[in-house]
Protein backbone atom coordinates (compact mmCIF):
# COMPACT_ATOMS: atom_id res chain seq x y z
CA UNK A 1 0.00 0.00 0.00
CA UNK A 2 1.37 3.53 -0.63
CA UNK A 3 1.13 6.02 1.73
CA UNK A 4 1.34 10.01 1.45
CA UNK A 5 1.72 12.25 4.70
CA UNK A 6 -0.63 14.91 4.47
CA UNK A 7 0.56 18.01 6.27
CA UNK A 8 -2.51 17.96 8.71
CA UNK A 9 -3.78 14.13 9.10
CA UNK A 10 0.03 12.60 9.08
CA UNK A 11 0.33 8.91 6.72
CA UNK A 12 -2.65 7.99 5.22
CA UNK A 13 -3.14 5.45 2.58
CA UNK A 14 -2.65 7.21 -1.20
CA UNK A 15 -6.08 5.83 -2.02
CA UNK A 16 -7.77 8.39 0.44
CA UNK A 17 -6.26 11.46 -1.56
CA UNK A 18 -7.43 13.21 -4.30
CA UNK A 19 -4.83 14.25 -7.03
CA UNK A 20 -5.48 18.26 -8.17
CA UNK A 21 -2.99 18.58 -11.13
CA UNK A 22 0.09 20.73 -11.20
CA UNK A 23 0.52 23.67 -9.20
CA UNK A 24 0.93 26.52 -11.79
CA UNK A 25 0.09 30.47 -12.11
CA UNK A 26 -3.63 31.69 -12.73
CA UNK A 27 -3.61 34.04 -15.62
CA UNK A 28 -4.51 37.98 -15.22
CA UNK A 29 -8.58 37.43 -15.22
CA UNK A 30 -8.48 40.32 -18.07
CA UNK A 31 -5.79 37.85 -19.97
CA UNK A 32 -6.76 37.25 -23.73
CA UNK A 33 -9.06 33.78 -24.41
CA UNK A 34 -6.12 32.25 -25.46
CA UNK A 35 -4.00 32.42 -22.28
CA UNK A 36 -6.89 31.15 -20.55
CA UNK A 37 -7.35 28.28 -23.09
CA UNK A 38 -3.55 27.43 -21.96
CA UNK A 39 -4.33 27.90 -18.55
CA UNK A 40 -6.90 25.27 -18.48
CA UNK A 41 -6.27 22.80 -20.89
CA UNK A 42 -2.46 22.86 -21.94
CA UNK A 43 -0.18 20.49 -19.62
CA UNK A 44 3.14 20.63 -19.28
CA UNK A 45 3.10 17.01 -18.40
CA UNK A 46 6.47 17.08 -16.86
CA UNK A 47 8.85 13.89 -16.91
CA UNK A 48 10.16 14.33 -12.93
CA UNK A 49 9.95 16.52 -9.98
CA UNK A 50 6.63 18.31 -9.95
CA UNK A 51 4.77 20.11 -7.71
CA UNK A 52 0.58 19.53 -7.17
CA UNK A 53 -2.23 19.65 -5.29
CA UNK A 54 -3.33 16.96 -3.61
CA UNK A 55 -6.81 16.58 -1.12
CA UNK A 56 -7.15 14.39 1.69
CA UNK A 57 -10.89 13.24 0.82
CA UNK A 58 -12.82 12.58 4.17
CA UNK A 59 -11.19 15.96 5.21
CA UNK A 60 -11.55 17.89 2.25
CA UNK A 61 -7.79 19.85 3.01
CA UNK A 62 -6.08 20.43 -0.19
CA UNK A 63 -2.49 21.16 0.30
CA UNK A 64 0.99 20.96 -1.87
CA UNK A 65 3.12 17.59 -2.73
CA UNK A 66 6.07 17.11 -4.87
CA UNK A 67 6.11 14.14 -6.38
CA UNK A 68 8.46 11.91 -8.86
CA UNK A 69 6.46 10.92 -12.04
CA UNK A 70 8.82 8.67 -13.11
CA UNK A 71 9.84 6.80 -9.77
CA UNK A 72 6.82 7.09 -8.29
CA UNK A 73 7.75 8.59 -5.24
CA UNK A 74 6.40 11.29 -3.01
CA UNK A 75 9.41 13.56 -2.26
CA UNK A 76 7.57 16.45 0.40
CA UNK A 77 4.38 17.28 1.41
CA UNK A 78 3.61 20.83 2.89
CA UNK A 79 0.53 23.15 3.59
CA UNK A 80 -0.04 25.36 0.47
CA UNK A 81 0.58 28.30 3.07
CA UNK A 82 4.04 27.70 1.90
CA UNK A 83 3.51 29.03 -1.33
CA UNK A 84 0.37 31.23 -0.71
CA UNK A 85 0.87 33.24 2.30
CA UNK A 86 -0.95 36.61 1.07
CA UNK A 87 -4.50 37.96 0.00
CA UNK A 88 -5.09 38.33 -3.80
CA UNK A 89 -7.38 40.80 -4.95
CA UNK A 90 -9.10 40.15 -8.57
CA UNK A 91 -10.31 43.87 -9.89
CA UNK B 1 17.90 -35.31 -38.37
CA UNK B 2 15.64 -37.47 -39.96
CA UNK B 3 15.33 -37.42 -43.61
CA UNK B 4 11.53 -36.75 -43.94
CA UNK B 5 11.85 -34.00 -41.75
CA UNK B 6 14.72 -32.67 -43.83
CA UNK B 7 12.54 -33.10 -46.84
CA UNK B 8 10.56 -30.06 -45.54
CA UNK B 9 13.55 -28.09 -44.96
CA UNK B 10 14.79 -27.82 -48.61
CA UNK B 11 11.66 -27.93 -50.26
CA UNK B 12 10.82 -24.71 -51.89
CA UNK B 13 6.80 -25.43 -50.91
CA UNK B 14 7.37 -24.55 -47.59
CA UNK B 15 9.76 -21.38 -47.67
CA UNK B 16 11.42 -20.11 -44.76
CA UNK B 17 9.61 -16.26 -44.05
CA UNK B 18 11.36 -13.72 -42.72
CA UNK B 19 9.36 -10.94 -41.32
CA UNK B 20 11.37 -7.87 -40.88
CA UNK B 21 15.23 -7.87 -42.29
CA UNK B 22 17.90 -7.26 -40.07
CA UNK B 23 18.47 -3.52 -38.99
CA UNK B 24 20.06 -1.46 -41.52
CA UNK B 25 22.11 1.62 -41.44
CA UNK B 26 19.92 4.51 -41.31
CA UNK B 27 20.16 6.53 -44.61
CA UNK B 28 20.98 10.53 -43.76
CA UNK B 29 17.43 11.71 -45.15
CA UNK B 30 14.08 10.38 -45.59
CA UNK B 31 10.79 12.11 -47.64
CA UNK B 32 9.02 11.09 -43.55
CA UNK B 33 10.35 10.25 -40.13
CA UNK B 34 7.61 8.79 -38.35
CA UNK B 35 8.77 8.58 -34.40
CA UNK B 36 7.31 6.07 -32.48
CA UNK B 37 6.80 2.15 -34.18
CA UNK B 38 3.37 1.30 -32.04
CA UNK B 39 0.37 0.59 -33.93
CA UNK B 40 -0.38 3.71 -35.22
CA UNK B 41 3.27 4.55 -36.74
CA UNK B 42 3.12 1.48 -38.78
CA UNK B 43 -0.48 1.85 -39.57
CA UNK B 44 0.95 5.03 -41.26
CA UNK B 45 3.59 3.91 -42.65
CA UNK B 46 1.84 1.11 -44.48
CA UNK B 47 -0.77 3.48 -46.20
CA UNK B 48 1.67 6.04 -46.90
CA UNK B 49 3.29 3.05 -48.87
CA UNK B 50 0.15 1.71 -50.54
CA UNK B 51 -2.28 4.31 -50.72
CA UNK B 52 0.32 7.50 -51.27
CA UNK B 53 3.16 5.47 -53.22
CA UNK B 54 5.88 7.27 -50.59
CA UNK B 55 8.24 4.82 -49.59
CA UNK B 56 11.23 6.52 -48.53
CA UNK B 57 10.22 6.37 -45.10
CA UNK B 58 11.87 5.71 -41.68
CA UNK B 59 9.94 4.40 -38.62
CA UNK B 60 11.81 5.17 -35.28
CA UNK B 61 11.21 3.47 -32.02
CA UNK B 62 13.23 3.43 -29.29
CA UNK B 63 12.30 -0.12 -27.98
CA UNK B 64 11.19 -3.18 -30.13
CA UNK B 65 8.40 -3.39 -32.09
CA UNK B 66 5.33 -2.08 -30.93
CA UNK B 67 6.23 -2.88 -27.58
CA UNK B 68 4.56 -0.13 -25.85
CA UNK B 69 0.65 0.48 -25.51
CA UNK B 70 0.04 -1.49 -28.61
CA UNK B 71 1.12 -4.54 -26.92
CA UNK B 72 -0.32 -3.84 -23.63
CA UNK B 73 -4.31 -3.23 -24.65
CA UNK B 74 -6.88 -5.42 -23.79
CA UNK B 75 -7.70 -5.29 -27.59
CA UNK B 76 -11.84 -4.17 -27.28
CA UNK B 77 -12.56 -2.84 -31.07
CA UNK B 78 -16.14 -1.19 -31.28
CA UNK B 79 -17.55 2.21 -32.65
CA UNK B 80 -20.76 2.93 -30.41
CA UNK B 81 -19.12 6.47 -28.98
CA UNK B 82 -21.46 9.39 -28.48
CA UNK B 83 -20.56 11.93 -30.16
CA UNK B 84 -21.22 12.13 -33.98
CA UNK B 85 -17.79 13.01 -34.61
CA UNK B 86 -16.89 10.49 -32.46
CA UNK B 87 -18.79 7.85 -34.15
CA UNK B 88 -17.96 8.40 -37.61
CA UNK B 89 -14.05 8.26 -37.58
CA UNK B 90 -14.26 4.64 -35.08
CA UNK B 91 -17.26 3.60 -37.81
CA UNK B 92 -14.51 3.51 -40.75
CA UNK B 93 -12.09 1.78 -38.39
CA UNK B 94 -13.65 -1.22 -37.63
CA UNK B 95 -14.73 -1.51 -41.43
CA UNK B 96 -11.00 -1.25 -42.07
CA UNK B 97 -10.55 -3.76 -39.25
CA UNK B 98 -13.18 -6.62 -41.07
CA UNK B 99 -11.43 -6.90 -44.11
CA UNK B 100 -7.62 -6.19 -42.62
CA UNK B 101 -6.90 -9.48 -42.05
CA UNK B 102 -7.66 -10.43 -46.30
CA UNK B 103 -5.73 -7.08 -47.17
CA UNK B 104 -2.70 -8.60 -45.37
CA UNK B 105 -3.18 -11.95 -46.04
CA UNK B 106 -2.22 -12.53 -41.92
CA UNK B 107 -4.26 -13.71 -39.27
CA UNK B 108 -5.20 -11.18 -36.95
CA UNK B 109 -7.34 -13.25 -34.85
CA UNK B 110 -10.37 -10.71 -35.54
CA UNK B 111 -13.50 -11.95 -33.63
CA UNK B 112 -16.84 -10.10 -33.59
CA UNK B 113 -18.23 -10.81 -29.99
CA UNK B 114 -21.00 -8.32 -29.49
CA UNK B 115 -20.34 -5.74 -26.75
CA UNK B 116 -22.10 -4.79 -23.58
CA UNK B 117 -22.13 -1.60 -21.74
CA UNK B 118 -23.84 -2.40 -18.80
CA UNK B 119 -25.79 0.22 -16.99
CA UNK B 120 -26.69 -0.03 -13.08
CA UNK B 121 -28.03 3.58 -12.67
CA UNK B 122 -30.75 5.44 -14.56
CA UNK B 123 -27.80 8.19 -15.62
CA UNK B 124 -26.10 5.30 -17.34
CA UNK B 125 -29.92 3.88 -18.65
CA UNK B 126 -29.87 7.54 -20.27
CA UNK B 127 -26.55 7.50 -21.47
CA UNK B 128 -26.69 4.06 -23.13
CA UNK B 129 -30.63 5.14 -25.01
CA UNK B 130 -28.88 8.62 -26.33
CA UNK B 131 -25.70 6.49 -27.41
CA UNK B 132 -27.86 3.92 -29.32
CA UNK B 133 -29.73 6.13 -30.79
CA UNK B 134 -26.54 8.34 -32.10
CA UNK B 135 -25.02 5.08 -33.12
CA UNK B 136 -28.37 4.21 -35.24
CA UNK B 137 -28.47 7.64 -36.90
CA UNK B 138 -25.08 6.90 -37.73
CA UNK B 139 -25.72 3.78 -39.15
CA UNK B 140 -24.43 1.39 -36.42
CA UNK B 141 -25.61 -1.51 -34.90
CA UNK B 142 -26.14 -0.50 -31.53
CA UNK B 143 -29.25 -0.82 -29.38
CA UNK B 144 -30.80 -0.20 -25.31
CA UNK B 145 -31.35 -3.98 -24.09
CA UNK B 146 -33.25 -5.29 -20.95
CA UNK B 147 -32.34 -7.57 -18.10
CA UNK B 148 -34.12 -10.30 -19.70
CA UNK B 149 -32.34 -10.00 -22.88
CA UNK B 150 -28.97 -9.34 -21.44
CA UNK B 151 -29.60 -13.43 -19.27
CA UNK B 152 -30.43 -14.51 -22.90
CA UNK B 153 -27.28 -13.50 -24.54
CA UNK B 154 -25.09 -13.84 -21.61
CA UNK B 155 -26.24 -16.68 -19.29
CA UNK B 156 -22.88 -16.23 -17.32
CA UNK B 157 -23.49 -12.71 -15.95
CA UNK B 158 -25.22 -12.45 -12.51
CA UNK B 159 -28.76 -10.79 -13.15
CA UNK B 160 -29.50 -10.87 -9.38
CA UNK B 161 -30.92 -7.58 -7.89
CA UNK B 162 -29.41 -8.35 -4.45
CA UNK B 163 -26.49 -6.98 -5.17
CA UNK B 164 -25.00 -3.75 -4.82
CA UNK B 165 -25.07 -2.44 -8.28
CA UNK B 166 -28.07 -5.04 -10.36
CA UNK B 167 -27.84 -4.36 -13.86
CA UNK B 168 -31.04 -2.35 -15.48
CA UNK B 169 -30.00 -2.56 -18.73
CA UNK B 170 -27.20 -2.16 -20.97
CA UNK B 171 -26.05 -0.84 -24.89
CA UNK B 172 -25.54 -3.91 -26.79
CA UNK B 173 -23.36 -3.30 -29.80
CA UNK B 174 -23.44 -6.04 -32.66
CA UNK B 175 -20.00 -5.28 -34.42
CA UNK B 176 -17.79 -5.24 -30.65
CA UNK B 177 -14.77 -7.63 -31.70
CA UNK B 178 -11.12 -8.21 -30.51
CA UNK B 179 -8.07 -8.75 -32.22
CA UNK B 180 -5.04 -10.28 -31.97
CA UNK B 181 -3.03 -6.48 -31.34
CA UNK B 182 0.50 -7.34 -31.81
CA UNK B 183 -0.37 -9.64 -35.28
CA UNK B 184 -2.07 -6.08 -36.17
CA UNK B 185 0.98 -4.10 -35.28
CA UNK B 186 3.03 -7.19 -37.17
CA UNK B 187 0.81 -6.70 -40.25
CA UNK B 188 1.11 -3.72 -40.81
CA UNK B 189 4.81 -3.05 -40.32
CA UNK B 190 5.25 -6.61 -42.85
CA UNK B 191 3.03 -4.27 -45.31
CA UNK B 192 5.31 -1.10 -45.04
CA UNK B 193 8.14 -3.50 -45.06
CA UNK B 194 7.18 -4.77 -48.35
CA UNK B 195 7.05 -1.81 -50.30
CA UNK B 196 10.06 -0.51 -48.79
CA UNK B 197 9.57 1.29 -46.07
CA UNK B 198 12.44 1.05 -43.02
CA UNK B 199 11.72 0.74 -39.68
CA UNK B 200 14.35 1.13 -37.06
CA UNK B 201 13.91 -0.37 -33.46
CA UNK B 202 16.01 0.64 -30.52
CA UNK B 203 16.20 4.00 -32.26
CA UNK B 204 15.66 6.38 -30.26
CA UNK B 205 14.27 10.52 -30.86
CA UNK B 206 16.49 12.31 -28.86
CA UNK B 207 15.50 16.12 -30.76
CA UNK B 208 15.04 18.05 -33.77
CA UNK B 209 16.07 20.87 -35.89
CA UNK B 210 13.89 23.15 -36.55
CA UNK B 211 14.15 26.52 -39.06
CA UNK B 212 12.12 29.05 -39.09
CA UNK B 213 9.05 27.28 -37.62
CA UNK B 214 9.76 24.34 -39.97
CA UNK B 215 11.36 20.57 -38.82
CA UNK B 216 14.37 19.47 -41.06
CA UNK B 217 16.30 16.56 -38.92
CA UNK B 218 15.53 14.48 -36.33
CA UNK B 219 18.50 13.60 -33.86
CA UNK B 220 18.53 10.09 -32.85
CA UNK B 221 20.73 8.40 -30.85
CA UNK B 222 22.21 6.67 -34.05
CA UNK B 223 22.78 10.21 -35.82
CA UNK B 224 21.11 13.40 -37.22
CA UNK B 225 18.89 12.45 -40.26
CA UNK B 226 17.03 14.87 -42.64
CA UNK B 227 13.58 14.52 -43.15
CA UNK B 228 10.78 16.17 -44.94
CA UNK B 229 7.99 15.53 -42.72
CA UNK B 230 7.57 14.06 -39.39
CA UNK B 231 4.63 12.49 -37.76
CA UNK B 232 4.77 11.69 -33.92
CA UNK B 233 3.22 8.56 -32.62
CA UNK B 234 4.59 8.15 -29.37
CA UNK B 235 1.53 7.93 -27.17
CA UNK B 236 2.53 7.96 -23.72
CA UNK B 237 5.60 9.87 -24.70
CA UNK B 238 3.87 12.54 -26.43
CA UNK B 239 4.59 15.71 -24.03
CA UNK B 240 8.24 14.51 -24.08
CA UNK B 241 8.32 14.24 -27.74
CA UNK B 242 6.48 17.27 -28.75
CA UNK B 243 8.32 19.37 -26.23
CA UNK B 244 11.79 18.21 -28.26
CA UNK B 245 9.65 20.15 -31.41
CA UNK B 246 9.00 23.20 -28.26
CA UNK B 247 4.90 22.87 -28.05
CA UNK B 248 2.80 21.38 -25.70
CA UNK B 249 -0.39 19.67 -25.85
CA UNK B 250 -3.67 19.26 -23.64
CA UNK B 251 -2.19 16.06 -22.62
CA UNK B 252 -1.27 13.72 -19.37
CA UNK B 253 0.57 10.70 -19.06
CA UNK B 254 -1.67 8.51 -16.80
CA UNK B 255 -0.91 4.70 -16.31
CA UNK B 256 -4.02 2.25 -17.32
CA UNK B 257 -3.91 -1.06 -15.79
CA UNK B 258 -4.91 -5.05 -16.77
CA UNK B 259 -4.34 -8.47 -15.94
CA UNK B 260 -4.93 -11.60 -17.45
CA UNK B 261 -6.54 -14.87 -15.41
CA UNK B 262 -5.38 -18.31 -16.16
CA UNK B 263 -6.83 -19.69 -19.15
CA UNK B 264 -9.66 -21.88 -19.22
CA UNK B 265 -12.05 -23.28 -21.85
CA UNK B 266 -14.36 -21.03 -23.42
CA UNK B 267 -17.30 -19.79 -21.70
CA UNK B 268 -17.49 -16.13 -22.60
CA UNK B 269 -18.68 -15.22 -26.13
CA UNK B 270 -19.47 -11.36 -25.27
CA UNK B 271 -17.09 -8.22 -24.70
CA UNK B 272 -18.53 -6.99 -21.35
CA UNK B 273 -17.89 -3.84 -20.02
CA UNK B 274 -19.39 -1.84 -17.17
CA UNK B 275 -19.28 2.55 -17.07
CA UNK B 276 -20.42 2.23 -13.41
CA UNK B 277 -18.52 -0.22 -12.04
CA UNK B 278 -15.04 0.67 -13.85
CA UNK B 279 -14.21 -2.47 -15.54
CA UNK B 280 -14.27 -4.28 -18.59
CA UNK B 281 -14.08 -8.04 -19.56
CA UNK B 282 -13.53 -10.83 -22.46
CA UNK B 283 -12.22 -14.02 -23.05
CA UNK B 284 -9.38 -14.42 -25.58
CA UNK B 285 -9.06 -17.41 -28.07
CA UNK B 286 -6.77 -18.79 -25.27
CA UNK B 287 -8.95 -19.04 -22.96
CA UNK B 288 -7.73 -16.18 -20.47
CA UNK B 289 -9.99 -13.65 -19.04
CA UNK B 290 -8.81 -10.09 -20.32
CA UNK B 291 -9.65 -7.93 -17.65
CA UNK B 292 -9.14 -4.07 -17.05
CA UNK B 293 -10.44 -1.15 -15.19
CA UNK B 294 -10.08 2.67 -15.22
CA UNK B 295 -6.95 4.52 -15.52
CA UNK B 296 -5.17 5.48 -12.68
CA UNK B 297 -5.71 8.03 -9.97
CA UNK B 298 -2.71 10.24 -11.06
CA UNK B 299 -0.32 10.88 -13.97
CA UNK B 300 3.01 8.36 -13.84
CA UNK B 301 5.82 7.98 -16.50
CA UNK B 302 5.81 4.18 -14.94
CA UNK B 303 4.04 0.60 -16.12
CA UNK B 304 4.59 -0.32 -12.13
CA UNK B 305 1.60 -2.47 -11.20
CA UNK B 306 -0.36 -2.14 -8.01
CA UNK B 307 -2.73 -4.15 -5.60
CA UNK B 308 -5.21 -1.17 -5.43
CA UNK B 309 -6.22 -1.55 -8.94
CA UNK B 310 -6.34 -5.12 -8.32
CA UNK B 311 -8.53 -4.74 -5.44
CA UNK B 312 -11.05 -2.14 -6.95
CA UNK B 313 -11.16 -4.72 -10.22
CA UNK B 314 -12.04 -7.98 -8.29
CA UNK B 315 -14.49 -6.38 -6.42
CA UNK B 316 -16.67 -5.43 -8.79
CA UNK B 317 -16.00 -8.27 -11.51
CA UNK B 318 -16.88 -10.72 -8.52
CA UNK B 319 -20.28 -9.30 -8.63
CA UNK B 320 -20.79 -9.67 -12.06
CA UNK B 321 -19.40 -12.86 -12.15
CA UNK B 322 -19.41 -14.56 -9.25
CA UNK B 323 -17.83 -17.96 -9.94
CA UNK B 324 -14.41 -16.64 -11.17
CA UNK B 325 -13.49 -16.12 -7.67
CA UNK B 326 -11.66 -19.69 -8.28
CA UNK B 327 -9.45 -18.06 -10.89
CA UNK B 328 -6.22 -17.48 -10.42
CA UNK B 329 -4.80 -14.05 -11.38
CA UNK B 330 -1.71 -14.66 -14.40
CA UNK B 331 -0.28 -11.98 -15.52
CA UNK B 332 -0.72 -8.22 -14.43
CA UNK B 333 0.66 -5.24 -16.38
CA UNK B 334 0.37 -1.60 -17.30
CA UNK B 335 0.73 0.89 -20.24
CA UNK B 336 0.95 4.65 -20.35
CA UNK B 337 -1.94 6.63 -21.53
CA UNK B 338 -2.22 10.01 -23.27
CA UNK B 339 -5.17 11.12 -21.77
CA UNK B 340 -7.03 14.87 -23.08
CA UNK B 341 -9.76 16.37 -20.83
CA UNK B 342 -12.31 15.84 -23.52
CA UNK B 343 -11.43 11.86 -24.03
CA UNK B 344 -11.47 12.58 -27.89
CA UNK B 345 -7.91 12.02 -29.87
CA UNK B 346 -5.49 14.69 -31.13
CA UNK B 347 -4.71 14.69 -34.73
CA UNK B 348 -3.21 16.88 -37.59
CA UNK B 349 -0.64 19.86 -37.87
CA UNK B 350 0.87 21.73 -34.73
CA UNK B 351 2.46 24.72 -34.52
CA UNK B 352 5.80 23.43 -36.33
CA UNK B 353 5.19 23.04 -39.85
CA UNK B 354 5.80 19.64 -41.94
CA UNK B 355 5.63 18.30 -38.27
CA UNK B 356 2.07 16.41 -37.30
CA UNK B 357 0.63 14.97 -34.36
CA UNK B 358 -1.10 11.27 -33.99
CA UNK B 359 -1.95 11.78 -29.84
CA UNK B 360 -4.23 11.80 -27.31
CA UNK B 361 -5.05 7.80 -27.60
CA UNK B 362 -5.89 7.33 -23.75
CA UNK B 363 -7.34 4.24 -23.42
CA UNK B 364 -8.91 3.86 -26.50
CA UNK B 365 -6.46 3.98 -29.16
CA UNK B 366 -6.31 0.42 -30.50
CA UNK B 367 -9.79 0.07 -31.87
CA UNK B 368 -8.54 3.27 -34.29
CA UNK B 369 -5.61 2.25 -35.42
CA UNK B 370 -6.09 1.40 -38.70
CA UNK B 371 -8.44 4.54 -39.43
CA UNK B 372 -6.21 7.04 -37.55
CA UNK B 373 -3.16 5.20 -39.65
CA UNK B 374 -5.23 5.98 -43.15
CA UNK B 375 -6.24 9.25 -42.33
CA UNK B 376 -2.77 10.28 -41.13
CA UNK B 377 -0.96 9.25 -44.15
CA UNK B 378 -3.52 11.55 -46.15
CA UNK B 379 -2.53 14.35 -44.06
CA UNK B 380 1.11 13.51 -44.48
CA UNK B 381 0.68 13.27 -47.92
CA UNK B 382 -1.31 15.75 -49.26
CA UNK B 383 -0.59 18.51 -46.08
CA UNK B 384 -4.48 18.47 -45.79
CA UNK B 385 -6.57 17.34 -42.91
CA UNK B 386 -9.22 15.30 -44.17
CA UNK B 387 -13.10 16.20 -43.00
CA UNK B 388 -12.95 13.46 -40.67
CA UNK B 389 -9.93 13.94 -38.29
CA UNK B 390 -10.62 17.67 -38.58
CA UNK B 391 -12.29 18.09 -35.49
CA UNK B 392 -10.06 16.55 -33.65
CA UNK B 393 -7.15 19.63 -34.35
CA UNK B 394 -5.02 20.77 -31.52
CA UNK B 395 -6.16 23.97 -32.17
CA UNK B 396 -9.62 23.28 -31.27
CA UNK B 397 -8.83 23.66 -27.33
CA UNK B 398 -8.01 27.35 -28.42
CA UNK B 399 -11.30 27.67 -30.01
CA UNK B 400 -13.40 25.86 -26.94
CA UNK B 401 -14.73 23.52 -29.18
CA UNK B 402 -14.06 19.91 -27.10
CA UNK B 403 -15.37 16.91 -28.79
CA UNK B 404 -16.58 15.52 -25.43
CA UNK B 405 -16.57 12.00 -25.63
CA UNK B 406 -16.91 11.61 -21.57
CA UNK B 407 -20.18 9.93 -21.75
CA UNK B 408 -18.35 6.89 -23.74
CA UNK B 409 -15.02 7.18 -22.57
CA UNK B 410 -16.00 6.71 -18.51
CA UNK B 411 -16.23 3.38 -20.23
CA UNK B 412 -13.03 4.09 -22.24
CA UNK B 413 -12.39 1.22 -23.64
C1 LIG C 1 -3.91 -1.59 -20.36
C2 LIG C 1 -4.42 -0.92 -21.62
C3 LIG C 1 -5.61 -1.35 -22.20
C4 LIG C 1 -6.11 -0.75 -23.36
N1 LIG C 1 -7.23 -1.24 -23.93
C5 LIG C 1 -7.68 -0.75 -25.11
C6 LIG C 1 -8.79 -1.35 -25.77
O1 LIG C 1 -9.37 -2.34 -25.29
N2 LIG C 1 -9.20 -0.81 -26.94
C7 LIG C 1 -8.58 0.27 -27.50
O2 LIG C 1 -9.03 0.72 -28.55
N3 LIG C 1 -7.51 0.84 -26.91
C8 LIG C 1 -7.03 0.35 -25.73
N4 LIG C 1 -5.92 0.91 -25.13
C9 LIG C 1 -5.27 2.08 -25.75
C10 LIG C 1 -4.33 1.65 -26.87
O3 LIG C 1 -3.50 0.60 -26.43
C11 LIG C 1 -3.45 2.81 -27.32
O4 LIG C 1 -4.21 3.98 -27.48
C12 LIG C 1 -2.77 2.49 -28.65
O5 LIG C 1 -2.16 1.24 -28.61
C13 LIG C 1 -1.77 3.56 -28.98
O6 LIG C 1 -0.97 3.12 -30.06
P1 LIG C 1 0.28 3.94 -30.51
O7 LIG C 1 0.87 3.27 -31.66
O8 LIG C 1 -0.12 5.37 -30.64
O9 LIG C 1 1.24 3.92 -29.23
P2 LIG C 1 2.33 2.80 -28.70
O10 LIG C 1 1.96 1.44 -29.09
O11 LIG C 1 2.51 3.10 -27.25
O12 LIG C 1 3.60 3.22 -29.52
C14 LIG C 1 4.37 4.35 -29.24
C15 LIG C 1 5.82 4.00 -29.47
O13 LIG C 1 6.61 5.19 -29.40
C16 LIG C 1 7.87 4.81 -28.94
N5 LIG C 1 8.59 6.01 -28.45
C17 LIG C 1 8.33 6.77 -27.37
N6 LIG C 1 9.25 7.75 -27.26
C18 LIG C 1 10.10 7.62 -28.29
C19 LIG C 1 11.26 8.33 -28.72
N7 LIG C 1 11.74 9.40 -28.06
N8 LIG C 1 11.90 7.89 -29.84
C20 LIG C 1 11.46 6.81 -30.53
N9 LIG C 1 10.36 6.11 -30.16
C21 LIG C 1 9.69 6.50 -29.07
C22 LIG C 1 7.58 3.79 -27.85
O14 LIG C 1 8.70 2.96 -27.63
C23 LIG C 1 6.38 3.04 -28.43
O15 LIG C 1 6.74 1.82 -29.06
C24 LIG C 1 -5.40 0.35 -23.95
C25 LIG C 1 -4.21 0.80 -23.37
C26 LIG C 1 -3.70 0.18 -22.22
C27 LIG C 1 -2.42 0.67 -21.64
Amino acid sequence: MKIMNCPMNGPRNVSEFVWGGEVREMPDPAASDHEWAEYVFIENNTKGVVREWWMHAPTSYWFIAERNTETDEIVRTYPATELYNSRREFK
Amino acid sequence: MPFGLLKYALSKQYPGERHFPARKELRPSYDVVIVGAGGHGLAAAYYLAREWNITNVAVLDKGYLAGGNTARNTAIIRSNYLTPEGVRFYDESVRLYQDLANEFDYNLMYSERGHFTLAHTDAAMRTARWRAEVNKHMGVKSELVYPDEIARICPQLNMSRDVRYPILGALYHYPGAIARHDAVAWGYARGAHRRGVEIHTHTEVTGFEIDNGRVNAVRTNRGTIKCGKVLQAVAGMTSVVAGMAGFKLPIRTIPLQACVTEPVKPFLDPIIVSGSLHVYVSQSARGELVMGGSVDPYSLYNTRSTLDFKEELIMHMLELFPFIGRMRMLRQWAGMADMTPDFSPVMGETPVQNYYIDAGWGTWGFKATPVCGKRMAETVATGKVPDLIAPFALERFYRFAQVGEKGAASVGH
